[in-house]
């Protein structure tokens, strides 16, 4: 394919870690075949050359937190063909979500000095609270060789595969023993998608929800099971309002046993 | 990159700083010939990690700090463990300790690999970036690749996975590895060192500007280690102390350009340094044996004032943690326990340990429920941003009369050879140029 045929690439970052647009540097093996295939027209972390929209493939990492960014991510999707968030902070708000049940002003004055010098929105929310999304990448971090799935199915124009199980279907395949069942340990695995590989089980700790919420999870009676084996209230909601805690059927779940 | 011209003043903006971690930019002005103003503008948007911590579980803040930084988590994590067992009074095993170094080498060779061929080798070598350095030297690209690849894989087999692993907690590790499965990364890890070597040569042959003030280098220090995990902190300037005074010796303050906090010398308000150039300067001796006579004889004298020569720093570096993470494998017997049994009980405990771009420090207040009551976070860019404004007040009145390109790329290469990590800081930049 000629150079001046490549589809453009766009890499936009908004309130996240940078983790997640690392894992497209980190896809090592395939990294120079992949700038081959495409024209990495705007990816600030990579290169200092920026190339105007408007872009076949945008991937958006982070939230959104502040006015400036609100009108931001406008621009990006008039400017973007497909609009992909990647991560857990553009799909579904991220850890900095935690301010949403708080006060951000009293955040702030913790933080900072001089709390005026700083303009923030009082709540952290994903891409597609604000735009047409065309597809969601979750993972905190996101899984790299699902990006490269991603990437690959748009090239040749197809839709993507991503597994939409829970984290308890890797834990059989690779052999883990359920930490809940076995040990008792709180684990969100039941009720969380699998991406990450149930590195969580694999390593003697219970999941803590990087990929988000299955589609349609048994939250309640995987709170029942867990208090019953000694969890306490508090704990459980802490454990819902982790890096995926926005996602509805966290919030939705954790809100409800914060009342009880 | 825009200009505004007033009759007086002139204005050159660099709306976003490339090939750096996070976001922000540079504004520079400038009237009749003089420089009158420089600042670093943050505009990474504020995530609170200091306020929401509040009321989260111990065990908890090794996960959570990790998503400070992709780049470099493990050192948030690190910090965030040894100030935590230092509140709850737990001494990890000798061999935690070393598996601890070994998960930091792991981060050190992404992150240098990373930093050294794709976000400032470019600079030196006139490309906007490693894609299209790729076509001339294509040996030094598939060298980043494969080196960032090997330290990649060491996370991964020690935290499951190479950005925001899995295995590190309060007291050691959910899990700890097998030996065989560490001995599987010698043979990589032994292309690392001669790679590291060779990645040495290739950057101490660089052209580097004539650049060397009189900085104040900071840096952990120990007696017998080079500095990453543990336990004093030290400057050239004859600073000696226990972690728990660096808040009275060293203060972050809030401007009003930046969402990140400024650091400098309680005493006299000045700035330092911290990172790679720091860490050789103050702690040479403890280099391993390769990387110490690869530093004596690459050509560069030491200590060395350049910033720009943090990249030979980093390529030293390298090769010291190749050899360390052999070694380390080398020695390592599976402990009997992943990790050390204590009770939590209320108590403060700080920590510093080495990022990759240098000095993080956490502190932590806890109560009797093992809850966070306070949480303190000074990572190495929100210390370096102060000293970098210094630098470019340094080298600015030198370059003004270029164009406003020319300025912009000297500003920037300037900034990045720091490896500013801005996600980090934030609690960093655009070229803003103003000159009449």
């Amino acid at each position: 394919m000629p150079p001046d045929a490549r589809p453009k690439l766009a890499v936009f970052k908004f309130s996240s870690c940078d983790g997640c647009q690392l894992s497209l540097l980190n896809l090592e093996d395939e990294l120079l075949s992949l700038v081959g295939e495409v024209d990495i027209a705007y990816f600030l972390e990579a290169r200092s050359q920026m190339l105007p929209g408007p872009y076949d493939v945008s991937l958006v990492e982070g939230s959104i937190t502040t006015a400036e960014d609100e009108k931001r991510i406008q621009e990006v999707r008039k400017d973007s063909k497909y609009l992909i968030t990647i991560g857990a902070c553009a799909t579904a708000g991220g850890i900095q979500a935690l301010r949403n049940w708080q006060d951000v002003g009293e955040f702030t004055r913790a933080v900072y000095p001089t709390p005026s010098y700083i303009h923030t929105l009082a709540q952290s929310t994903p891409i597609s609270y604000h735009v047409a999304v065309e597809f969601e990448v979750d993972g905190c971090p996101i899984n790299k060789a699902q990006l490269l799935e991603v990437i690959t199915a748009l090239l040749v124009g197809r839709q993507p595969h991503l597994p939409g199980q829970s984290v308890c279907m890797d834990c059989k395949r690779r052999g883990t023993v359920c930490v809940m069942v076995a040990r008792g340990l709180p684990c969100l695995g039941p009720l969380t998608q699998t991406g990450c590989g149930a590195i969580c089980p694999a390593y003697n700790r219970g999941c803590y929800g990087c990929f988000g919420p299955l589609e349609d999870p048994n939250s309640d009676s995987w709170s029942h099971q867990v208090l019953k084996d000694g969890m306490q209230r508090a704990d459980l909601v802490r454990l819902l309002r982790g890096f995926t805690g926005f996602a509805e059927a966290f919030r939705s779940a954790s809100d409800k046993w914060e009342k009880n | 990159m825009a200009s505004e011209n007033t009759k007086r003043e002139k204005a050159v903006k660099i709306d976003y700083l490339t090939r750096v971690e996070g976001e922000g930019g540079v504004y520079v002005r400038s009237e009749g010939g003089e420089l009158r103003e420089v600042k670093i503008n943050i505009f990474e948007p504020p995530r609170f990690f200091e306020a929401f911590l509040r009321g989260r579980s111990f065990q908890e803040v090794p996960d959570i700090t990790a998503r400070i930084c992709g780049i470099c988590p493990v050192a948030y994590q690190m910090s965030a463990v040894h100030a935590l067992e230092a509140a709850l009074e737990v001494t990890p095993s000798a061999e935690i300790r070393a598996l601890r170094r070994l998960l930091y080498c792991g981060e050190w060779i992404e992150s240098h690999a990373l930093h050294i061929y794709m976000l400032n080798g470019p600079d030196f070598l006139g490309y906007e970036s490693v894609v299209s350095m790729a076509a001339d030297h294509p040996q030094e690209v598939e060298r980043a690749l494969r080196l960032k690849k090997i330290g990649n894989r060491l996370l991964a087999i020690l935290g499951g996975r190479s950005v925001h692993p899995v295995s590190v907690c309060v007291g050691g590790f959910y899990k700890v590895p097998r030996r065989k499965e560490l001995e599987s990364l010698n043979e990589d890890l032994l292309w690392a060192l001669e790679a590291s070597k060779e990645t040495l040569s290739f950057v101490s042959r660089l052209p580097f500007p004539n650049y060397a003030p009189d900085y104040e280098f900071v840096s952990v220090a120990h007696p017998n280690e080079y500095p990453m995990n543990e336990r004093r902190i030290v400057s050239s300037k004859g600073v000696d102390i226990a972690p728990e005074d660096f808040e009275r010796v060293y203060l972050e303050k809030q401007v009003d350009h930046s969402t990140a906090l400024y650091s400098g010398r309680a005493d006299n308000g000045s700035s330092y340094f911290v990172g790679p150039l720091a860490r050789i300067n103050l702690n040479m001796d403890k280099l391993m044996p390769e990387a110490l006579a690869a530093a004596r004889s690459c050509g560069v004298s030491w200590p060395c004032r350049n910033p720009y020569m943090g990249i030979v720093a980093r390529a030293v570096e390298l090769i010291h943690v190749c050899e360390e993470a052999l070694a380390i494998i080398e020695a390592y017997r599976e402990p009997a326990s992943s990790r050390a049994e204590f009770k939590v009980h209320a108590g403060e405990g700080c920590a510093a340990t080495e990022a990759p771009r240098g000095l993080l420090y956490h502190r932590y207040r806890i109560n009797d429920q093992g809850l966070v009551e306070l949480a303190r976070i000074i990572p190495p860019t929100a210390q370096n941003y102060h000293r970098m404004e210094d630098d470019l007040r340094a080298i600015l009145p030198g370059v003004l009369d270029q164009p406003e390109a020319q300025i912009a790329q000297a500003c920037e290469k300037l900034i990045r050879t720091y490896d500013p990590c801005i996600s980090c800081s934030t609690h960093f930049v655009k070229l803003r140029l103003e000159r009449g």
